[in-house]
């Protein structure tokens, strides 16, 4: 008999724990179901704000020796436009997530309450590279909690903080969102970084400087979740580098409720599926379950102890 | 970064930048080039070493400024490109899409496929690569003000043509064009026409999808960027495409 995997998070019924990451293969209806129907338990939109955005010129993405760069800027069609998307989405079947950012707490109800209709809300406060959004404002423990409440304030569904690894103490962070009331925190976004090419001395990125992903972040957001796990009462959300069920299984066992794939779900977005299945196989082998794992590597001894 | 070895002046507005690099790369499959300070924009290799550009805005007037020893930032190749298929095939460019398919005209030649080509342009002086759809077999030439060949659009050269002698339709061009043709070849030969498309490309790692297609979230950078007609038919191809923001925008 295979495991059954389902979860309940924040209160939403998910097939499996593998969800897609905002921002990757999420700027439409159709894609969203498409990751829908490759396996993903919930995708999460694009991010979306209140006024249609280009983002930052290209390149927007540059491959680097070990991960991928990005300063896409948050273009998005803005929620009037994205609503319709939104609609295609839940076609999918699956819980829809949306991703949304502001500058303001004005800013955020406004774009909640205009994708009224998605199951959860996720909170941008960790983009590191947009101008005025994002890791601007959630590196502020204070307008964090002020964000989350807001947003708390106006809608019944349940809301999710995702936290940028850009600051020097990513519970505090956490905390201020677990004040504010959120269900969950996701963590984490991109890692801030640069590239440059060396025979012109020209930044790659358009933005000059954006957010590394990838395989090369999976032990900073590891160590990000294991830190969350321990200093939160509600769940985490890990994300940052998952390319295989034995990520999704480290991550977990870091204290993840549950996990998103990103950049990997562009390399290959049939990821959903194999990735659940890789958990079953090993939960089966192992005769556990998923509650089994989760935390695991909290409650481990040592010889010293 | 590869260097632009020699510029090539094909018409007045298309220039095809040789560089000191070859791609291997299937025809159709496009490079995405940087020019630096100003963008990255998608080209398919109309070469296995080049690049022809058609001077439409900043990023491609800015290449018209490059020459010989200038560098340009160049990653790929993406996409999967056209598969060649059977014993004869039409080829139908409009424009610049000529580039990705002079390529796959001589590969096709070269692996004993015979290849007829209908060419369109707006003016004679626009007209790219008849050279090498010549040489490559049987040519036939539209231009919209009738100074070569058919007076009119290429197709029409399409509508008085026999599909039944091919095995396989190759098109890339305006998309006004290519849904007409998807039109006319209608139903009969749907999974015999490959299309390639063009969307606003950001990422080229199938990673951002800012490029996805409806109804089946296909993503023209690394799924396509070449379709065949069945994935088109019933699609947003045609009717409308997403822009830079990811707002809908009718195709005229
Ligand atoms: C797969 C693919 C292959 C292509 N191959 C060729 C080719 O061989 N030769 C050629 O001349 N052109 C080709 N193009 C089109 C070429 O990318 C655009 O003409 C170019 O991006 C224009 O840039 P610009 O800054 O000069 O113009 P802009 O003033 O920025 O825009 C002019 C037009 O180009 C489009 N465009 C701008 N940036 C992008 C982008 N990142 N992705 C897609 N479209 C964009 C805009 O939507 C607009 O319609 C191809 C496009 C695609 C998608
Ligand atoms: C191209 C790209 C776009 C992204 N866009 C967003 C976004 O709009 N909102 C957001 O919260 N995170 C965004 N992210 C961050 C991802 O959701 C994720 O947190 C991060 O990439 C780490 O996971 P990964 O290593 O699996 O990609 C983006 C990441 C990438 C690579």
């Amino acid at each position: 008999m295979s495991r059954d995997i389902t979860i309940e998070l924040t209160g939403l019924h998910l097939g499996n724990p593998v969800l897609l990451a905002a921002g990757i293969l999420g700027s439409t209806g159709a894609s969203l179901k498409r990751a829908a129907a490759s396996g993903a338990g919930a995708v999460v939109t694009k991010s979306i704000g209140t006024v249609p955005k280009p983002g930052h010129p290209n390149p927007t993405m540059a491959e680097t020796a070990c991960g991928f760069l990005n300063a896409l800027g948050l273009p998005n069609p803005s929620y009037r436009e994205f609503a319709d998307e939104l609609r295609v989405a839940k076609e999918g079947g699956v819980p829809v997530i949306a991703s949304i950012f502001g500058a303001d707490a004005r800013e955020f109800r406004e774009v909640a309450e205009g994708l009224a209709g998605a199951d959860a809300y996720e909170l941008n406060l960790s983009c590191p590279h947009a101008e005025g959004y994002g890791a601007m404002v959630g590196t502020d423990p204070g307008l964090v909690e002020e964000l989350t409440a807001a947003v708390k304030d106006c809608t019944r569904a349940p809301v999710w903080a995702k936290l940028t690894p850009n600051v020097t103490n990513i519970t505090g962070i956490g905390l201020a969102a677990q004040r504010g009331g959120a269900d969950a925190v996701v963590a984490i976004n991109t890692v801030r970084g640069m590239a440059i090419d060396i025979e012109s001395g020209y930044p790659v990125l358009g933005n000059k400087f954006g957010g590394l992903s990838g395989p090369s972040i999976k032990p900073i957001a590891i160590k990000a979740v294991y830190d969350l796990y321990e200093a939160l009462d509600i769940p985490v959300i890990g994300v940052g580098g998952i390319s295989s069920w034995q990520d999704a299984v480290e991550m977990i066992m870091a204290g993840a409720a549950s996990v998103q794939i990103g950049t990997a779900a562009g390399r290959d977005p049939e990821i959903f599926r194999k990735v659940a299945s890789g958990i079953i196989s090993y939960l089966d082998s192992n005769r556990w379950e998923l509650s089994d794992i989760r935390g695991l590597a909290h409650e481990v001894t040592y010889a010293s102890d | 970064m590869p260097v632009i070895e020699k510029v090539i002046d094909e018409t007045p507005y298309i220039r095809t930048f040789v560089l000191d690099r070859t791609f291997r790369a299937n025809p159709g499959q496009y490079v995405m080039v940087w020019v630096r300070g100003v963008d990255e924009v998608p080209m398919s290799l109309s070469y296995e070493n080049a690049i022809t550009v058609q001077k439409v805005g900043d990023a491609t007037s800015a290449m018209f400024g490059l020459g010989k020893g200038d560098r340009l930032g160049v990653r790929g190749p993406y996409g999967n490109g056209f598969t060649l298929t059977g014993r004869s095939i039409l080829v139908i460019a409009g424009g610049v899409g000529a580039a990705p398919l002079a390529s796959l005209a001589e590969l096709a030649h070269s692996s004993g496929i015979s290849v007829t080509t209908l060419l369109g342009a707006r003016t004679k002086t626009e007209l790219l690569f008849a050279e090498r759809f010549r040489q490559a077999g049987e040519l036939r030439i539209a231009t919209d003000d009738g100074s070569f060949g058919h007076a009119g659009f290429v197709t029409q050269l399409l509508e008085r043509t026999d599909l039944s002698d091919f095995d396989g339709i190759y098109t890339c061009g305006p998309e006004q064009m290519m849904a007409r043709i998807l039109n006319i070849v209608k139903d009969s030969m749907l999974d015999r026409i490959q299309l390639s498309l063009h969307r606003y490309i950001k990422c080229g790692f199938g990673i951002c999808g800012a490029c996805c297609i409806d109804p089946e979230g296909l993503r023209v950078c690394a799924d396509g960027p070449v379709f065949t007609g069945i994935r088109l038919a019933n699609s947003e191809f045609g009717k409308y495409r997403r822009n830079e923001c990811g707002m809908k925008v009718h195709v005229q």
